[in-house]
């Protein structure tokens, strides 16, 4: 039998969207930076704004810097196309005023990114948009909060920070069943650790900030689509299956089929929500995702290790990694996620909260801030910054005690990081 | 939209936008394992210039009903009854790969019913290789992914879209994997075993208009250039840089083929 033969994911990371500017011969991608687009003529202004044909108009709907970066995280996916936004979150929010309405209903795991978590509980049911928390390990759960009203299924691949492994296979299948779509958040296994559509998810978004660019210079966010869901069969999803009066009764699953998610995305949510990448941001960030094969590998390679050292450190009294065989997740962890776990991890240590103020305090590589998946090593303290929100029974759902200290663990050498951890430890524990 | 043939509901897409009685008709057909939504480049922006369009899932792909007839000429003969069943006298049709056999066959079998033609990425015979149509029959995941990487210019496979952010590659191959079991299987034997395109070519008097692609694997450039040949009234626009995916590949330069034969 002949078989195709594809650009791997790691030339896709190098080119995948790109042609050679055909004007400049520029083999980078080039900066775009115009707010506008000429029209050729009267006709070709109102064909695109129309729909009708494709190219750009202006940059918060579209740009070329941008396009290129969302055509490579969608090749990277497997996805029929993507829309990078402002921000993680911007994707996160896009999605959901996309696909749903007042009165609709989202079952998530409960163990999220606080902010997440935040526009969950507080921000969307103010727009009439409820969320159900379940245990992410428990898919069970999942089905048992599926209501009338339930639109979509929601939850990280791996769990901030608890770094719990989210059974996709398993809920995918309980959302099909109900003609539910799964979202999930895909930021901390990145395309290069898990290929989400494989494993049944609809929709996938990124922080991009995190390892796809990696450098922790540029804010961004992408959503994929895997244009395998079916928003007419489903009937659950008016936005996309019927005329949308936004413009003319258009009828977006008739006409782009698989693209129709995105065409509504970007065609109503970046025009009317406006939360655009900036083109700069995409070529710093398109700069990271073409060393992410690279940056993935050493990032799981030293998380292992270092998960491996606080595991074996007196003054740590437990450690989340799913690389750890103590860990809950392992064998689902190997099944999923055979090319490592990720670098994040989480861990306690003896003396609660006072211990991991001084270890944070500590710390001299590492760096204490709000961001993960840098390409140095960051450290922070969950329950009282980037999940400060959260009530204490939504932190005791999604597993963060006062004691947690979640670690983003870096490219820098691993004797280095364990030399610092070492002495940072050995501080924590100094009364 | 459905319109219902032979009891069975066949879906279209009509553009998004509701026609008015007396305009011209374009039909648009897709080719295998495929459905109305390959056209979503061009159904907009054909139906926006005054002519009723009718993007249609044949029977068994997309949301249409019933199974996909076994042969062309069965694909053409219920073409013919589809229109029928949606009150269009004559209409200009547009095909492309199986859908321009299609297309073609009907221009010479119910000359009366079509005005002109549009013939995409055909050629005088469409062999399909053992491979693929094994794959097909099999329902194996290879069948679309040969598909695509024999369907795809090699620009395309790389990306760079027009359309900002569509994923060429993912779109199309994920399009075909959803197609029903054994829907693709059937439209490749159905290309595969027929011979009449030159037959019925020689017989086709409306204005004809070949759009072939530059690098087309599937349908080369040179058969289908033959191919156009054989019918009296033709012209052929080569597409650069395109392989067998036009309509998706090269939107742009489709527009323009159809400005001023089409529109």
């Amino acid at each position: 039998m002949v078989t195709p033969k594809f650009l791997k994911f790691d030339t896709l990371s190098l080119h995948a969207g790109q042609q050679p500017d055909p004007t400049t011969g520029a083999r980078a991608v080039p900066i775009y930076q115009t707010t506008s687009y000429m029209f050729d003529d009267t006709d070709h202004a109102a064909a695109l704004y129309n729909l009708e044909r494709p190219g750009h108009i202006y940059t918060r709907l579209t740009n070329p810097t941008v396009a290129v970066l969302e055509e490579r995280v969608a090749a990277l996916e497997g996805g029929v196309g993507a829309i990078c936004t402002a921000s993680g979150m911007a994707a996160i929010f896009l999605a959901i005023a996309t696909l749903m309405n007042e009165g609709d209903h989202i079952v998530s795991s409960g163990s999220l990114y606080g902010g997440t978590h935040n526009l969950f509980s507080f921000t969307l049911p103010r727009f009439g948009i409820t969320t159900t928390f379940v245990d992410v390990r428990d898919p069970d759960a999942f089905k048992k909060a599926i209501r009338p009203e339930t639109k979509l299924l929601f939850g990280e691949t791996l769990g901030n920070p608890g770094i719990d492994v989210m059974n996709l296979p398993a809920i995918a299948d309980i959302g099909h069943e109900a003609g539910i779509p799964l979202m999930v958040d895909a930021t901390f296994t990145t395309p290069y650790l898990m290929k989400t559509f494989d494993y049944g998810a609809d929709l996938a978004m990124h922080s991009l900030t995190k390892f796809l660019g990696g450098h922790g210079i540029a804010i961004g966010g992408a959503i994929v689509d895997s244009g395998k869901f079916d928003w007419k069969a489903s009937g659950k999803f008016p936005n996309l299956s019927e005329p949308y009066a936004g413009y003319h009764d258009l009828n977006f699953a008739d006409e782009f089929g698989t693209q129709a998610f995105l065409m509504r995305a970007r065609s109503e949510g970046m025009m009317n929500f406006g939360a655009c990448m900036s083109p700069a941001n995409a070529f710093h960030i398109l700069q990271g995702v073409e060393t992410l094969p690279l940056r993935m590998q050493k990032h799981v390679s030293n998380a292992q290790t270092i998960a491996e050292f606080l595991e074996n450190s007196d003054e740590v009294e437990w450690v989340n990694y799913p690389g750890l065989k103590s860990h809950t997740d392992y064998k689902l962890a190997r099944k999923l996620l055979p090319k490592g776990c990720g670098a994040v991890l989480s861990f306690g240590l003896k003396g609660g909260r006072s211990a991991g103020s001084k270890f944070i305090e500590s710390v001299k590589l590492a760096s204490h801030l709000a961001n993960i998946g840098d390409a140095k090593t960051l450290v922070i303290h969950p329950a009282s910054t980037t999940h400060q929100q959260m009530t204490a029974e939504a932190l005791a759902t999604a597993g963060i005690g006062e004691g947690m200290v979640r670690l983003s663990v870096g490219l820098e050498d691993s004797g280095d990081l364990i030399d610092d951890l070492k002495q940072a430890l050995r501080a924590s524990q100094k009364v | 939209m459905d319109i219902v043939v032979d009891g069975l509901k066949a879906h279209v897409a009509t553009g998004g936008r509701d026609p008015v009685a007396e305009e011209p008709v374009v039909i648009l057909i897709h080719g295998s394992g495929m459905d109305r939504t390959v056209w979503q480049f061009q159904s907009r922006n054909i139906a926006f210039r005054g002519i009723r369009v009718l993007a249609v899932d044949l029977p068994g792909h997309g949301k249409s009903e019933g199974k996909p007839p076994e042969t062309i000429a069965g694909m053409a003969d219920w073409l013919n009854r589809f229109m029928d069943a949606a009150d269009v006298k004559q209409a200009i049709l547009i095909g492309h790969s199986m859908g321009s056999l299609i297309a073609l066959d009907m221009a010479a079998r119910y000359p009366e019913r079509v005005e002109k033609l549009v013939l995409m990425g055909v050629a005088e015979t469409m062999p399909v290789h053992p491979d693929l149509l094994e794959a097909a029959r099999q329902d194996l995941p290879l069948a679309p992914e040969l598909i695509i990487y024999w369907g795809l210019g090699e620009k395309a496979r790389v990306g760079g879209h027009p359309e900002p952010g569509l994923w060429i590659h993912g779109a199309n191959e994920t399009l075909l994997k959803l197609s029903a079991s054994g829907i693709l299987a059937s439209d490749l034997n159905a290309c595969n075993i027929y011979t009449d395109a030159a037959a019925m070519a020689k017989k086709v008097k409306c204005p004809t208009q070949f759009v072939l692609g530059r690098n087309d694997q599937m349908t080369p450039l040179k058969k289908g250039q033959a191919l156009a040949e054989m019918v009296n009234d033709s012209h052929v626009v080569v597409i650069e840089r395109s392989g067998h995916m036009m309509m998706a590949e090269r939107p742009n330069q489709i527009y323009d083929a159809l400005k001023g034969f089409v529109f």
